[in-house]
């Protein structure tokens, strides 16, 4: 399993004594500001990819940038690597420890700094929850746009690293698209602004580069986010399908038409089943998919528009199309797709979460070759996804407890990737490389763009202390994955230039 | 659409690289060119002319996906026609300086029109680019789906970057549906009444596209939907504003946008900037200031930095005149190493945007 570091294939440092870190952290940091017990340190052992655990040396929990530039410079100077970790929500093990690191918790940096109603921003530290920014600008009739899944607690910080997404992201944007600026330190202590006041900075966009970074460059210290002003009126639809094709036809076309939806969701069956019996949404459970579709805005274009997607999904063979009646049951028909991932419980003692990204016209074969690499594999797979954005979530269903139980679905879910990568696609949507998917990248990029990813880190973060064995594999793990890119006449980007 | 055969593109590709690849082992600066459209903007670029011109011609593009790919050298009126065809445009309303104007010099100039505040910037709408990097590699950067997190995105860093990090082969980029219904208003408003009127309407969930002043009026466009297009327009009142305002505007051709010595100042747009030394008119908002004034950078780039933002000497810099605001060294530092990652040798449009890098 990829929790496991390998010194022939990860990054690796010179062994620090342990007793020396802790005191110089000792020194650098106020009393409870460090975590060194196991039983302490135990929280920190994985993320939200719980399949992989490991310790950390110890745990700082800077409340400031004084304190965090302490951290930084102690790890620097005795050449240890560090853990950036928001709320720990991840889902690619982005924020597992690496050996001896030090886990870097930016948990109690979480104070909302300033609220400017009219710029339409909020300057937040990076422990802020995402759905705490929205909340506290709620008054003013403003919302911050990104809400990816788990919005409830996971961090700004972490959403600025991940570059997180969400259901809302089609219409919206991604969080990249969601900033103003950044403050961010690098492993050498130096404090650094990205963005500012303006839409734009001198130099390069340095924002967007940080953005989605994976906590390899620099520590994100303070946020400064877009605001949006809440739209008057939303309306969500369930539409039912008797077979997934048609389902995902549906989607290509509603796009096709012009039509942006401010989400549009798809649920296969066991996903929807599952989904229904956890929460009781009132989803037909004897459709082959459904889709969730919400549109917003004022109220006359959405009646518009709404009349446009039911024209389309009857065109498509929908055999079910229910407008919701009031705000009530929109929030029921979320509450399902909401609640999708932890009914997977009904179905499997483990669930293992997939994030690629396919064209959206793709969607039909991809998840029918989905269905037979399913089959092959002996493992029941749900899907619940993102569909607006070709963004799947594949569910592999599997068994922790059985012998090899999670190497099968590891095996499972990597032939997937290389298929979305295989349909012109992405390894990963939203949830980010991390540790996950350190082999895929190899699949995905050239040597000669993963060495230019390691030139980028190493531009930031020369001594690569910064999260190792993350996002960008070594050339040694490409090389022992053997010749894992997809080459011509399957390359993704086959008609462009590459050679 | 695509007038290349596959064959001829290779060609042109594989000959860029070459040059690049002998460039680099003799350290001879390149000067990259596409249309040559915006050629006045920058520092001075000392190097030998890299065409990339002839590397032209749409490589894929499918409504439904709302992505189009093509190659960097392709003209952008091109593309903006075959979008229009099929009902899409881009987001971020490119200013095309003249009818050579490629997609490669639109992304690598980084400009964005009249609905910048509203629709994003390029690097907004960059899927993903195929970039040759000083050794004269093939880069392919992110790709053709909106939503990718794999590797850093080194395709956003290309928007703006005016070649000095590589010469682009060909772009990804996200395109928008045309919206059913476009209106425009303008009020007899002098500007700080304007920024306030603005202000107050930025608040509001209404389907702004364009927000500007022109001096004397403020001009403000609407795009979206029939009935909300309509029903703001109401609510607004004031008069009706030519449609060809905005083009004017966006083209870059409109009142003092013709000056032989401009300044661009990109701000906060609720800051107030008073004692402007000369004409201004205001885009996006009043985010960004177009200023037709001879003063010197010591009098322009502190009432910039004073609202939060940067000033720029856009057209009609005097030599030894800086024309971007100077970095702080530590993030000019940052900015060398990054560009060494990508070009070792130096010979991507060196000086174009700050010495040294």
């Amino acid at each position: 399993m990829l929790d496991q570091f390998d010194v022939a294939l990860d990054p690796t440092f010179a062994p620090v004594d342990r007793g020396r870190l802790l005191a110089a952290l000792g020194e650098a940091l106020p009393a409870g500001a460090l975590v060194t017990k196991t039983e302490g340190m135990r929280v920190y052992e994985c993320d939200g990819l719980a399949a992989y655990r490991g310790l950390p040396a110890a745990v700082a929990l800077p409340r400031d940038t004084e304190e965090l530039r302490a951290v930084l410079r102690t790890c620097a100077r005795l050449g240890v690597p560090v853990v950036a970790r928001g709320a720990g929500t991840g889902l690619s093990g982005g924020a597992l420890p690496s050996p001896g690191c030090v886990l870097l918790s930016l948990s109690r940096m979480r104070r909302i700094l300033a609220i400017d109603p009219d710029a339409r921003t909020a300057r937040v530290q990076p422990g802020v929850r995402n759905l705490a920014i929205s909340e506290a600008v709620a008054p003013y009739g403003l919302f911050y746009a990104p809400d990816p899944s788990s919005q409830l607690a996971c961090s700004i910080g972490g959403n600025v690293a991940e570059n997180a997404g969400g259901v809302h992201c089609l219409k919206y944007g991604l969080t990249v698209h969601n900033l103003q600026a950044l403050e961010i330190m690098t492993l050498d202590g130096e404090a650094l602004t990205l963005g500012g006041d303006a839409l734009d900075a001198p130099g390069f966009d340095l924002m967007a580069l940080m953005t989605g970074s994976e906590g390899l460059l620099a520590v994100v210290t303070e946020i400064t986010v877009r605001l949006l002003p809440t739209p008057a009126h939303a309306r969500a639809m369930l539409v039912a399908f008797d077979d997934v094709r048609r389902a995902g036809e549906a989607v290509a076309s509603i796009i096709a038409a012009g039509v942006i939806p401010a989400g549009l969701e798809m649920m296969d069956r066991l996903a929807l089943t599952a989904a229904e019996e956890h929460t009781h949404a009132g989803y037909p459970t004897n459709a082959a998919a459904i889709l969730i579709c919400e549109l917003d805005g004022a109220e006359a274009d959405i009646a518009e528009e709404l009349a446009r997607v039911v024209a389309i999904c009857e065109a498509a063979g929908a055999t079910l199309v229910r407008v919701a009646r009031d705000e009530d049951e929109r929030r029921l028909f979320w509450a399902g797709r909401k609640g999708a991932f932890p009914a997977m419980g009904r179905l499997a003692p483990d669930y293992y979460c997939i994030d690629g990204t396919i064209p959206r016209r793709r969607l039909p074969e991809v998840l029918e070759a989905i269905e037979t690499l399913s089959a092959r594999h002996g493992l029941a797979v749900a899907n619940v996804f993102h569909a607006g954005d070709g963004n799947l979530h594949p569910l592999i269903l599997y068994d922790a407890n059985e012998d090899g139980g999670i190497e099968r679905a590891e095996a499972l879910g990597g032939e997937i990737l290389k298929l979305c990568v295989e349909v012109g696609g992405t390894i990963t949507g939203e949830h980010g490389v991390g540790r996950e998917k350190i082999n895929q990248m190899c699949v995905q990029f050239t040597s000669a763009e993963i060495a230019t990813f390691h030139a980028i880190k190493a531009a930031f973060d020369p001594a690569g202390l910064l999260n190792p064995g993350k996002a960008i594999p070594t050339p040694a793990r490409c090389i022992e994955h053997g010749a894992m890119h997809v080459h011509a006449g399957k390359a993704p980007f086959a008609h462009l230039d590459r050679f | 659409m695509p007038t290349s055969t596959a064959s001829e593109f290779a060609l042109g590709a594989e000959e860029l690289a070459e040059r690049v690849r002998a460039a680099s082992a003799t350290r001879t600066p390149l000067r990259i060119v596409g249309g040559d459209t915006k050629a006045f903007h920058g520092r001075a670029v000392e190097g030998e002319r890299l065409d990339v011109c002839g590397h032209r011609g749409v490589v894929d593009y499918e409504p439904s996906e709302l992505v189009i790919t093509a190659r960097a050298g392709t003209p952008i009126r091109e593309i903006e026609a075959l979008l229009a065809q099929r009902g899409q445009r881009l987001a971020f309303e490119p200013p095309v300086l003249g009818p050579a104007s490629t997609l490669g010099g639109v992304v690598a100039a980084g400009f964005a029109g009249p609905r910048r505040p509203f629709a994003g910037a390029v690097r907004d709408s960059v899927l993903g680019v195929t970039v040759l990097n000083g050794k004269g590699e093939a880069l392919r950067l992110g790709g053709t789906v909106f939503k990718n997190v794999a590797g850093f995105d080194g395709f956003r860093l290309m928007a703006g970057a005016l070649g000095c990090l590589g010469v682009l082969l060909d772009v990804s980029l996200r395109v928008a549906p045309i919206p059913a219904a476009e209106l425009s208003r303008s009020f007899d408003l002098a500007w700080p009444d304007a920024q306030a009127r603005l202000t107050a309407l930025m608040r509001l969930p209404l389907p702004l596209s364009g927000a500007a002043h022109d001096g004397e009026r403020l001009h403000v466009r609407l795009s979206g939907p029939v009935g909300a297009v309509e029903a703001a327009a109401r609510e607004l009142g004031g008069e009706e504003t030519q449609a060809s305002f905005w083009d004017e505007l966006r083209h870059r051709r409109l009142g003092l946008l013709t000056a032989p010595r401009l300044w661009r100042l990109s701000v906060s747009r609720t800051a107030r900037v008073d004692d402007l030394p000369g004409p201004a008119l205001r885009d996006w908002a009043g985010a960004e200031i177009w200023l037709a004034s001879e003063a010197p950078a010591d009098r322009i780039r502190p009432l910039a930095a004073a609202a939060g933002g940067h000033a720029t000497l856009y057209r009609g810099a005097r030599p030894g005149e800086e024309v971007f605001t100077p970095l702080p060294p530590p993030l000019l530092a940052l900015h060398q190493r990054l560009k060494a990652a990508f070009d070792p040798a130096g010979v991507f449009n060196p000086g174009r945007m700050y010495e040294g890098l």
